[in-house]
């Protein structure tokens, strides 16, 4: 591995991961892309997805919720609200986090009757919190 | 002049409060540590949050179409204010020292004519507010089944108040909390978070790179304004839990301290007041002997 960068995973509560990798495979808001070494300094928000790491010691997944991306020419910054290594998400984590989405929701259909925005938000992270379960092999809880 | 009993019984009572406050006072030590971890790993998140912030908020400036968190609503009669104090008390001076911060910012703004309305977050900070501002609480956040502060606390916090934004409940927003120095000094701070208020370093190199933003900066600002409130109470609560025990921990090494110095003063005087007795009895003894 010749060209690497610098990747920081950073959680509110702790940093998960800071090393050189060669790339950083991103579930950005409006789709998946990969960042290596020089690329265009970009910002992203995140959706609900699995974060792939190309690193030293191989391949090291992370299922991340929201957050951010900042993509710069020497490394990568991930702001992720919550992030899990893979082996550490379960299921019951991952019902929890369903959970979470459906209530926001269910709240964004009760506070914004009128209004489609913030709704169709809500009903997208839920159904990119069901499509993420599909890639990591696990089934949504029913409602 | 106390009998010798009562200060034998005095002297036990103060060697168990020493004993009692030791133990508060090494507790706290303990979880200081802890409380100062969690501090320290948080501080990244912030740091880059803030930055990456800074300057999506100096390049959406004031257009009319940025997100009224960042902006404000233009006006700036009401004002809320998050007062975050713990939940139990013995801790020195922290839970006094935040909310006579808050009350003198509350005093100002009523000075000015403007409408105030408190928000507490922690039982003590309510108790020590409720009686001269009572008719301006707005809620009350309970943090007594917490046991370690999490992010989704903040988020719930965050929540809360977001809520009440939306609802046109008030203009400005501040928190008060006590930020963490060291052991023997916490600063109790006030810090505006709506509309936001993000401080742009100057030399930092990333401020001048600049971005492409995928969606586009007004709806990453959208985004992540919210989270930026949730990220502020978030650190808000680490400093103010790391203060606390560092304030318990102070203060509890002071008690353990005075309830030395009280045992010994008992106790020379316990010894003066036997000593005092037996040359009591020993007088007795030799002007009875004498008188036969």
């Amino acid at each position: 591995m010749a060209d690497t960068m610098q990747f920081d995973l950073v959680s509110p509560e702790r940093s998960l991961a800071s090393l050189q990798v060669a790339s950083v495979q991103i579930p950005g808001a409006d789709g998946d892309l990969t960042a290596m070494k020089d690329h265009a300094p970009l910002i992203t928000t995140l959706r609900p997805g699995v974060l792939t790491v190309q690193g030293p010691e191989g391949e090291a997944n992370y299922v991340v919720t929201g957050g951010f991306a900042e993509i710069s020419g020497d490394g990568t910054t991930v702001l992720a609200e919550r992030a899990v290594p893979f082996g550490d998400m379960t299921e019951e984590v991952y019902h929890d986090m369903v959970r979470s989405a459906h209530e926001a929701h269910a709240k964004a259909r009760d506070t914004f009757q009128n209004e489609p925005g913030p709704v169709d938000d809500a009903a997208k992270l839920l159904a990119d919190m069901v499509a993420m379960g599909g890639h990591i092999g696990l089934t949504p809880p029913n409602f | 002049m106390p009998s010798l009993k009562d200060l034998k019984n005095r002297i036990e009572s103060v060697k168990s409060t020493r004993k009692i406050t030791k133990a508060m006072q090494m507790v706290a030590a303990a979880k200081l540590r802890r409380a100062q971890d969690a501090a320290e790993a948080a501080r990244p998140y912030a740091e880059r949050f803030n930055a990456v912030m800074a300057g999506l908020a100096a390049s959406v400036g004031d257009s009319d179409s940025a997100p009224k968190l960042l902006t404000g609503t233009g006006k700036d009669d009401v004002h809320m204010l998050v007062v975050m104090t713990a939940e139990r008390g013995l801790c020195g001076g922290f839970n006094a020292n935040i909310a006579k911060l808050a009350k003198q910012h509350a005093d100002k703004l009523k000075a000015e004519g403007k409408t105030v309305k408190i928000l507490t977050v922690g039982k003590k900070g309510r108790d020590n507010m409720k009686r001269d501002y009572g008719d301006l609480f707005v809620g009350h956040i309970d943090m007594s089944e917490v046991k370690r502060v999490g992010y989704s606390d903040a988020q719930g916090i965050a929540r809360d108040i977001l809520a009440r934004f939306d609802d046109g409940e008030f203009d400005v927003a501040t928190i008060f909390y006590s930020e963490f120095v060291n052991v023997v000094s916490q600063i109790p701070t006030a810090q505006q978070i709506i509309p936001a208020a993000f401080e742009a370093k100057d030399d930092e190199a990333g401020v001048s790179t600049l971005y492409d933003y995928e969606p586009d900066e007004e709806a990453i600002l959208a985004d992540l304004l919210p989270r930026g409130v949730a990220t502020q109470i978030f650190s808000a609560l680490l400093e103010n839990g790391a203060s606390e025990q560092g304030a318990r921990m102070s203060a509890m090494d002071n008690a353990t301290r005075n309830a030395g110095d009280m045992i010994e003063k008992l106790t020379i005087e316990y010894n003066r007041s036997r000593q005092a007795v037996i040359t009591n009895e020993l007088i007795e003894i030799i002007s009875g002997a004498e008188a036969l």
